[in-house]
Order: C-alpha cells, then structure tokens, then sequence
C-alpha cells in the first residue's frame, strides 16, 4: 500500500514539474528557448515565472477548499464558491468600479465582498450556535442568486467601460498585476493550507457523520466554524486576484479521491499537485490555443475537466 | 463491581423541549444494559446525554467518579464508545482506515497512528472476525459485515463503556443474533460494559442482564429481563396487547404479539 501510495506521489509530481517547465516555455509570444532565457526577454520570463505561482496557489487554495466543503457538507457538488463567495466578491468589484475606485483597489473591494458574502450566508444558517449543513448549503445558493442579479443589474444600467473591467472577474484570468498583492495571497493561501491538513484526521472523522466525529471526541461545531473560516479567507484571496476560476474546486477533490483515496492525510497533498498541474495545461491551453488572444482560464477548466471526470467516473463505477 | 456512570436526577433534549425527566441510574462494570421503551420515550436521548453528545439542563453525569461537563469530548471518547443506529459512509475509506480512525481520541493532532495503534486496530478487527476485511473499501461491505468493522472501530477507542443505539435495527436475524453474540461476548471475556437501545424486546429479553423501560421521558420500569418484560408493563406502554412466555431453550421471557386485538384490553 506506502509503496503504490509513494510511487503515485512521484508520477503525480513529475507531471506537475513537466507542467511547470510547460508553463515558462509554452505563451502567447512564441519564443525559442534561447530566446527566452536571452536578457532582452527577462520581462516576459519574470512574468510567466509568477504566472507559474499564481497558477499553483489558486489551483492549490480552490481544490483544498472544494476538499473541505465536500467533507464537512458531506455533499460531492460543494465547491470553494458555494458560500457566496464567487458572487460576493463580484458584486465588490462591480461596486467598486461604478464608484470609480481606482482599479489597484479593485482586489481589496472583491476580498471585501467575498467576506462580507460568507458572513451573511453563515449568520443565516446558524441556528442557536450550530451551523446546519442543509441550511448552509441552502443560504449560500441563495444569497449567489441574489448578488449575482445585483451584479447584472449594475451592469447593465452602467456604461460599456466598467463591463469590461469586470468581464475578467467572471471568468477567471491568472495575469499577475501586482506582485504584493500575488506575495500577500500567496501567503495566506499556503498558511491556510497548511492549518487545514492540521485537521485532516478531524475531516476524516467528520466526512464519515458529524455524529461519529462527536463520539470521536472531536469538537465538530468548533472545527467546522475554523474550516468554514479558513475555506472563505482562502477563497477571497483567490478570488481578489484572479476572478473566478470554476470547476478546479469542485472536480481536482474527486479525481484526487479517485486516485488516492479519501484519507485526508494523503488526500490534502495529492489535491495540492493535482490541481496545480491541471491549472498549469489548462493555463497553457487558454494562451496558445487562440494566440495572440488569450481564452478565459475558466473556459478551458471546466472543457477539459469535464471529460476527464466522466472517463474516472465511469472507471471508478466499472471497478 | 465499580461504578462507572451515574446520572443523577437529569434533565435534557433539544432546544426547548426537554425529552429526558428527571432519569437516576447506575452503569456498572460488566454491565449488559438494556434501554427499551415506545417510541420517543427518550432511548436515544439518554444514550446521548450518557455520552456527552448532548449536556442534560439539569442534573449531573458522573462517568468515573468526574463531572461529565468538566471533562472535554475527546476524554469522554477514551472512556465510551458509541455506535449509532445506521452508518451511512459516502467517502470509499478502507475498513483499516476505518478502523483507525478510533484511534482519534488517543493521538495527538500531529502524530501519526504507530505500531502500538495498529496492533490494537489488529486486535479490535480479529475480535469482531472482520480482519479478512482489512483492504476492502468500506462502499463495498454488506449490511453485516459494515456492522462488524463499525463495532472494531469502537473497539479500537479501548473503551470501558460501550453505548449502541439500535444497532440491529437494520440487519435480518442472522446478522441480529451474529452481533448481538459478539456483543454478549465481548462483554463477557473481555469484561466490557454495554448499554445498547434495542427495539425488538425480545432480543432486549435474550442478551440483557438488566434492562430499563423508559416511558415520556422517566423510567417506567428497571431490573431483570424477568421483572421488567411483564405483559402488564409492555400492555400500558405500547397499547398492544401481548402474552409473554418463557422461551423453551434459554427460559428467557418471549413477547408474543396477539394481531387485531382490541378486545382482549378491555376485558
């Protein structure tokens, strides 16, 4: 069992290493790899090397917090943007772009949003200081529906410009603007992270019944409220600086479980390679496929990862 | 024979509604108790407040001479284990990691299960005659077998006290009367101590050797299997009428079910 459990993580993480290579060679400028590495394109090199990073932290935050919903929500449709996040921080944006805030503090309105989102979802699911699982799902659901009609009715009544300052948040884009601002998400991503897999025996427990996880003597009510904390800090941040990138979240975690098993232990650092090596191609895709014109990273995520989950699933059923 | 558990004049439920009346008992060690009563008497209510699942309103839990409330979950599930009606598990975790995970409440949050974890898991697996099981993934188990490897689990916790709700409420009577041995056996041999909420009265009747009925919250009833399975109790209680009989083999009182009868109450 170590020995097929090693050797996964080994072919996993030669796939990520031939991801990462791909990502700096591969752009929407054809360069020769002498060209690249020539001191008049320092420029272009820097920028796929973050955009590399970026690539890695979102894809690596997304799965982690799909991982954590799918397991506390004990529903394998959960995703990082179930919470209201996605919507949130879209409406944060919209906002601050028809307020004519300056575009530097576009990511800072969107973190605000997303926040802000997750509170009210959370305070209307909580019911005498438990969080109902049902109920969370539900409240997320709607508060989306209804902060995405407020974003399509800003839009609408708004003129041409902002449209199409906020058309990137929907749909997702891994350009780094700003390198404080990759330093600043990049850390809380891997902090979060790493807190989460502090608490994968408790996912464990918990992804098996709240009920068995009490009688296991973890303190359920407490850790989801420090996952359900964790998950929507980790998704902001995200969110703030690349937009919204679906279907990461929700399918690496599956595919993850399809390949290793649902053991939170191993499940946590497959994800992370996983979903970074998947971001990476699809990342490569969306700059070559159309070059010069670059399709949104979500287009590509949710066209490849598709068929990929219907060929595990279907393999997984036949087993 | 120590005590283990007390509950003292307790009170508690959900929100606003107290389910549980006022309940005292005593679990003692060796104990094979049984909880039965009529539908939202209370059974599963008390199992829960017994383990800390729920805090009574009023009154006191003493599990090994300390106050329930001062002791944090994770003590408690070093001292009981507790098997719910149905486990329903989604995620396809092998029955060894399973298994481990009653290893919880004794690690540490960074530490990893080590060898002294795994042979107790070994150990919990080949009582319950589940080892062969060891690889299987826990989607693919039947009824039974599921059954098995969830008891090895509460095993692998070492507890002193083992609380069951309904545990056979879903299995056919072969696999009845193949769990509820393992649990007369394990309470026999390895002297642990049992408190299990049964439905069908007569296996109460067959393995219990004290049973408690509980009625609207209070306990109607306690002692011997005896005593406390009488046609008058279970008459008053479930409004059916019945004819409780010794049964042949093991003379163990038998509840017989008399259909349609309405009659017979009012002579």
């Amino acid at each position: 069992m170590d020995k097929i459990l090693k050797r996964k993580i080994i072919l996993l993480s030669a796939i990520l290493v031939l991801a990462v290579i791909l990502g700096i060679l591969k752009g929407s400028v054809n360069l020769s790899f002498s060209e690249l590495f020539s001191k008049e394109n320092r420029q272009i090199l820097n920028l796929r090397f973050v955009r590399v990073i970026l690539a890695i932290v979102a894809a690596s935050g997304l799965s982690i917090c799909g991982i954590v919903l799918q397991a506390i929500l004990r529903n394998p449709l959960a995703e990082p943007y179930l919470l209201g996040t996605s919507s949130g921080a879209g409406l944060g944006a919209v906002i601050a772009l028809t307020l004519g805030v300056a575009v530097t503090y576009i990511p800072f309105a969107a973190f605000i949003g997303a926040i802000l989102s997750t509170l009210l979802v959370y305070s209307i699911s909580r019911e005498r200081g438990k969080i109902g699982v049902q109920s969370l799902i539900l409240s997320g659901v709607i508060v989306s529906i209804a902060f995405s009609a407020i974003i399509l009715f800003l839009l609408s009544t708004s003129e041409r410009q902002t449209l199409h300052g906020i058309s990137w948040w929907l749909w997702g884009n891994l350009e780094v603007f700003d390198y404080k601002l990759l330093l600043i998400v990049s850390v809380i991503v891997a902090l979060g992270i790493f807190t989460v897999y502090l608490f994968s025996q408790d996912l464990n427990a918990i992804s098996i019944g709240e009920e068995e996880a009490i009688h296991l003597g973890v303190n359920v009510e407490l850790v989801k409220k420090i996952l359900l904390f964790l998950v929507s800090l980790i998704t902001a941040a995200i969110i703030s600086v690349c937009g919204i990138i679906g279907f990461v979240g929700l399918i690496i975690p599956h595919i993850s479980r399809l390949v290793i098993g649902p053991n939170h232990k191993f499940l946590i650092p497959v994800s992370c390679i996983l979903s970074s090596a998947f971001m990476l191609l699809c990342d490569s895709f969306a700059r070559t496929l159309f070059s010069p014109s670059e399709i949104p990273i979500g287009v590509i995520t949710a066209i490849v990862g598709a068929p990929i989950f219907i060929i595990l699933l279907k393999k997984s059923e036949a087993r | 024979m120590g005590v283990l558990l007390k509950a003292d004049k307790i009170f508690g439920g959900y929100s606003n509604k107290p389910v549980i009346n006022n309940v005292s008992l005593e679990i003692n060690q060796g104990d094979f108790l049984g909880i039965i009563g009529p539908n939202g008497g209370g059974k599963s209510t008390l199992l829960r407040l017994m383990s800390r699942a729920i805090l009574p309103t009023k009154g006191k839990i003493i599990l090994e001479g300390e106050d329930l409330r001062k002791i944090n979950s994770r003590e408690v599930a070093r001292k009981i284990a507790f098997i719910p009606q149905l486990t329903l598990i989604n995620f396809s975790f092998t029955v060894w990691e399973i298994v481990l995970m009653g290893r919880i409440p004794h690690l540490s949050r960074l530490k990893a299960e080590g060898k002294k974890d795994f042979s107790i898991a070994e150990r919990a697996l080949s009582l319950t005659d589940a080892l062969h099981l060891k690889n299987r993934r826990i989607d693919e188990l039947s009824a039974g077998e599921l059954q098995r490897v969830i008891i090895a689990k509460a095993l692998a916790q070492e507890p002193l006290l083992l609380f069951l709700d309904e545990p056979t409420s879903h299995l056919d009577i072969g696999h009845q009367v193949q769990t509820l041995d393992l649990l007369a056996e394990l309470n026999q041999k390895n002297n642990l101590s049992i408190v299990i909420v049964l439905h069908d009265l007569n296996l109460a009747g067959e393995y219990c050797k004290k049973i408690i009925l509980l009625n609207e919250g209070g306990i109607f009833e306690q002692g011997t299997p005896a005593q406390v399975l009488t046609y008058q109790n279970i008459e008053s209680l479930y409004k059916t009428v019945v004819v409780v009989k010794d049964n042949p083999i093991t003379l163990r009182p038998h509840v017989l079910l008399i259909p349609g009868n309405k009659k017979c109450k009012q002579e």
